[in-house]
């Protein structure tokens, strides 16, 4: 074992031989703007998006509850349909695709902001746009498909549920693609202003959160209530 | 349908008298107002300094006054019950029909915690967090005065549904299926569900932009363990608002849902689930009641210290317990329906968390009371307030714990010893916190000191009178007597009532006091003026500024050595006998006024009001409108100015002129 390196742990070593100032007994010295107390407040760009990611996790919370509601309805189907004659998992494993492409392409154009590039941010926040409207128009078409069964949320508790907690999602999504043509068009006019860009920073938090929140249905709702 | 949708003439109810004579005198003061300020010329003041203010401080005027005035209305409904249900004992049928007192208590529920008492805690949360944390502002100004526009709206809702159509019937928390169309099918239920919602949408903003300048505003220095005591419980509160507030968006969104397109959330048919319900509507109610109480611990948690002298005892189990009880009181909703059924083991693991709760709150008292022995106590108004508030909050706790206590409850719940304790814990702890605060702060938000001898006839009244009210309920519901009873049938019963009605009245002249107080100050508040900026002897920052604060707070952000900085930097300058050197002052920016909260609420209120009486194209009006105003509000370039160089040193001048009123030998 002899010819066996510690780099890790040598330059740990090191660091602490010539920076007492790192030691773990010693705080690590703040970052200014970073809002820790001995720096004082964090800067604008901090604040907003720790502020955003707040408001996300309370949105995570409304999910849930919709989420729980679907929980305690999906077996009450009042002697209509059950939810293994209603879900389509190929139309909803598409669905998903979409979203993640879409939460992808979403990366991508931020990644263009950082490098300030105009065009590129554009082209992968209109594919975002696209996909996102793909996934919803599907949705419709889901939602419509079942209405034309008259499997409506008006027949039971579960479609009650089903439909609510899905809608949710839908009207989230829908809600993000009216926030992302607002802001392709404040680009364009403004350019990367530093609200600019910290609003992107956000919409980009928000879109990756729909995602996260969507593999949850697609779980939970789509997979194990289909196979139930 | 019309184009007015539901809404005819027949909405307003001509043919009673108490509505249209309170809703003719309501109006006849607001267009009064109005008229005033037209012909005086205010409105463009108003509209400059207020309407479109983004500044923290004055927004914490504003929840304020808004509180206080649903305070007063929810007041009155008080009035209306107690003397409604003294004289309907037996043969008699008081003054109210029945269907009229039904909206009165779910009025003065709803009124009493979503649009006053909640509105006056994030007052003070809005005005003092920054100050005490020495930042110039809160996380998000503009987004601030949307939220409390939008609780505004709310409130505006909620009284209009006095003179245009009907409140629910269903008590504060619309349980279904009472609420469901089937047995509501009046706008009354809607009412509620939109002023609710909408200034529930707004208590979230609040919440959020207070939790983020709390964890990322604070100044230098400034470390978690040096926070003020407020700061610390307006952060476990904001922190119980963004969790718990969005259930109650949920709930109420299917409730909606239910009633406007007949889906089956909590219809007692077709698979829907009443119980589902009540589980959520708990999950944000209990976590609601420490949202309300844990600012006020903290209020206390200020005056205590400030009166004794004293720092405050245990200020690490403070905090602890502070988190301890934010964390628990999370998962305890189920004790508000212990006798639904849920079975015993269930029972007994709520009921033990429940009484759990009740050792946080131990502790803060023991820590209260400690920090008083061996102070130099000083019984001043606010100080007197917080003591009562350690006698009364007590028992109410006790009675609390004795609730938490499943077969106790079973004969309890849902009777008058119920009313009383809550009442017991809510009056005691949220009310008197913010009375405590309005003396104790009055002085660092306008400038000057409230009178002494009013407020100590105010706090006396309202300590006798809520005994007075309320120990007779605590009988009553032992007796058996439920609570929600338009009518009493046993005579019996009628003396206790008589005594608890006395007690309103004794109320009554306290709150009389309360605002003659407020006037008499007025009046002579060139001799109540704080030239000190620090009337208390403080040890917080706020007591650092000037009286009232300059709309940037502080000139320079403060540095802190220590906890209680203010009060240690106070010690060494009064040592040194000089009030130290004047800093070095450099420019910054403050963000620009905004009308996008007057206007938010604005839409959210036509919004509101379009769907309650089904007036579709109002509504969707309403929300284009809405989305416009968004889209325009977000074209807008610079919402920051920089603040002139001689507004900054003339500020600094003047806090030096305070400190050095504080460093002279009082006259
Ligand atoms: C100041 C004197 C007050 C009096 C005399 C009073 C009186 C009453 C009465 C008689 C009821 C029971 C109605 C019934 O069951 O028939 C009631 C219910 C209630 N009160 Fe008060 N109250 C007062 C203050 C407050 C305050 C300050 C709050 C909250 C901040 C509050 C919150 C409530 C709530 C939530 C209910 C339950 C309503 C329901 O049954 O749905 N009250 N009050
Ligand atoms: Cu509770």
């Amino acid at each position: 074992m002899s010819g066996v390196q510690f780099p890790a742990s040598h330059e740990a070593a090191d660091r602490l031989r010539n920076r007492p100032d790192l030691r773990a007994k010693d705080p690590v010295p703040a970052l200014p703007g970073t809002g820790q107390g001995e720096t004082g407040p964090a800067d604008k760009r901090i604040l907003v998006s720790y502020g955003f990611w707040i408001y996300l996790l309370s949105d995570i919370v409304l999910f849930s509850a919709f989420f729980a509601a679907f929980a305690v309805q999906h077996g009450a189907s009042a002697g209509g349909p059950r939810m293994p004659q209603i879900v389509d998992v190929g139309r909803a494993a598409l669905e998903t695709g979409l979203l993640l492409a879409s939460s992808y392409t979403c990366m991508l154009s931020f990644a263009a902001t950082h490098r300030k590039n105009l065009l590129w941010t554009q082209i992968f926040l209109a594919v975002t746009g696209l996909l996102g409207l793909a996934f919803v128009l599907l949705e419709a078409q889901e939602f419509f498909d079942l209405a034309a069964r008259g499997i409506t949320p008006q027949r039971s508790g579960m479609l009650t549920a089903f439909f609510g907690l899905v809608g949710l999602h839908g009207l989230h999504v829908s809600l993000g693609g009216l926030w992302l043509g607002t802001m392709m068009a404040q680009v364009q006019v403004k350019g990367f202003t530093t609200q600019i860009v910290h609003r992107l920073t956000c919409f980009n938090l928000f879109w990756h959160t729909l995602d996260i929140v969507w593999i949850g249905i697609f779980t939970i709702v789509y997979l194990m209530g289909g196979a139930s | 349908m019309t184009v007015l949708g539901k809404l005819s003439l027949s909405a307003i109810p001509l043919d009673q008298p108490i509505p249209i004579i309170t809703s003719m005198v309501l109006l006849l003061v607001m267009f009064g107002t109005l008229a005033l300020a037209t012909i005086k010329g205010w409105w463009p003041y108003l509209w400059r300094e207020w309407m479109t203010t983004v500044d923290h401080k004055r927004i914490g005027i504003l929840y304020g006054l808004l509180g206080a005035l649903m305070l007063l209305r929810g007041f009155a409904d008080a009035i209306m019950m107690r003397t409604q249900q003294a004289a309907s004992v037996g043969g008699g049928t008081g003054y109210l029909p029945p269907e009229h007192y039904n909206q009165i208590f779910s009025a003065h529920g709803t009124i009493m915690i979503l649009f006053g008492a909640m509105p006056l805690v994030l007052a003070f949360m809005n005005f003092l967090v920054p100050l005490q944390l020495g930042v110039r502002d809160v996380a998000f100004p503009t987004f601030n005065a949307v939220g409390f526009w939008l609780t505004a709206s709310g409130a505006l809702l909620v009284n209009v549904s006095l003179f245009v159509g009907e409140f629910a019937r269903t008590g504060w928390l619309p349980y279904p299926p009472l609420s469901e169309t089937g047995y509501s099918p009046g706008v009354g239920v809607d009412y509620y569900l939109w002023a609710v919602q909408i200034s529930g949408i707004g208590t979230l903003i609040g919440g959020i932009n207070i939790l983020t300048t709390v964890l990322k505003m604070r100044c230098p220095g400034m470390s978690y363990l040096r926070m003020p005591m407020f700061c610390w419980t307006a952060m476990a509160s904001s922190l119980l608002i963004v969790a718990a507030f969005p259930i109650l968006s949920a709930t109420l969104a299917m409730l909606t849902l239910d009633r406007y397109v007949g889906w089956h959330y909590f219809t007692a048919e077709a698979g829907g689930n009443p119980m589902m319900f009540v589980n959520l509507v708990w999950a944000w109610g209990h976590p609601e009641v420490y949202i309300l109480v844990l600012p006020c611990f903290g209020i206390f948690s200020e005056i205590f210290p400030t009166f004794s002298g004293k720092p405050l005892f245990g200020y690490r189990s403070m905090v602890a317990a502070t988190l301890f009880i934010c964390v628990v009181s999370m998962m305890v909703w189920l004790h508000h329906f212990f006798t639904m059924g849920a079975g015993g083991a269930v029972n007994a693991f709520f009921g033990i968390s429940s009484s759990i709760i009740a050792v946080g709150t131990g502790v803060k008292i023991y820590n209260w009371i400690f920090t008083m022995y061996g102070g130099r106590v000083r019984f001043e108004v606010p100080m007197l307030w917080s003591m009562g508030f350690i006698v009364t909050f007590i028992l109410g706790g006790l009675t609390g714990v004795l609730l938490a206590i499943p077969p106790a409850d079973f004969i309890t719940h849902n009777s008058m010893f119920l009313v009383a304790h809550f009442h017991n814990v809510i009056v005691g702890g949220v009310v008197f916190a913010i009375f405590a605060g309005l003396e104790f702060w009055f002085p660092k938000v306008f400038g000057y000191r409230l009178h002494a001898g009013w407020g100590k006839a105010a706090f006396w009244l309202a300590f006798i009178g809520f005994w007075v009210t309320f120990t007779p309920l605590y009988v009553l519901g032992l007796m058996g007597m439920t609570r929600r009873l338009q009518h009493v049938d046993f005579p019996e019963w009628q003396p206790w009532l008589l005594i608890s009605m006395a007690g309103v009245a004794i109320l009554l002249a306290g709150v009389i006091c309360q605002i003659t107080q407020l006037v008499v100050s007025y009046h002579q508040r060139e001799a109540l003026r704080d030239t000190t900026g620090d009337p208390w002897d403080g040890r917080s920052l706020e007591w650092s500024t000037t009286s009232p604060p300059p709309s940037f707070n502080f000139a320079v952000l403060p540095r802190v050595e220590s906890q209680e900085a203010y009060w240690r930097s106070k010690q060494e300058a009064l040592a040194a006998s000089q009030a130290g050197d004047a800093p070095e002052l450099e420019p910054f920016e403050m963000p620009r006024n905004s009308a996008v909260g007057f206007f938010t609420a604005f839409f959210a209120f036509t919004f509101g009001f379009a769907m309650i009486w089904h007036i579709w194209w109002l509504a969707i009006a309403a929300l284009i409108a809405a989305f416009a105003g968004f889209v325009i509000f977000a074209w807008r370039d610079t919402g920051e100015f920089e603040v002139s160089a001689e507004t900054i040193a003339s500020a600094e001048h003047q806090r030096q002129l305070a400190r050095r009123a504080l460093m002279e030998p009082k006259a």
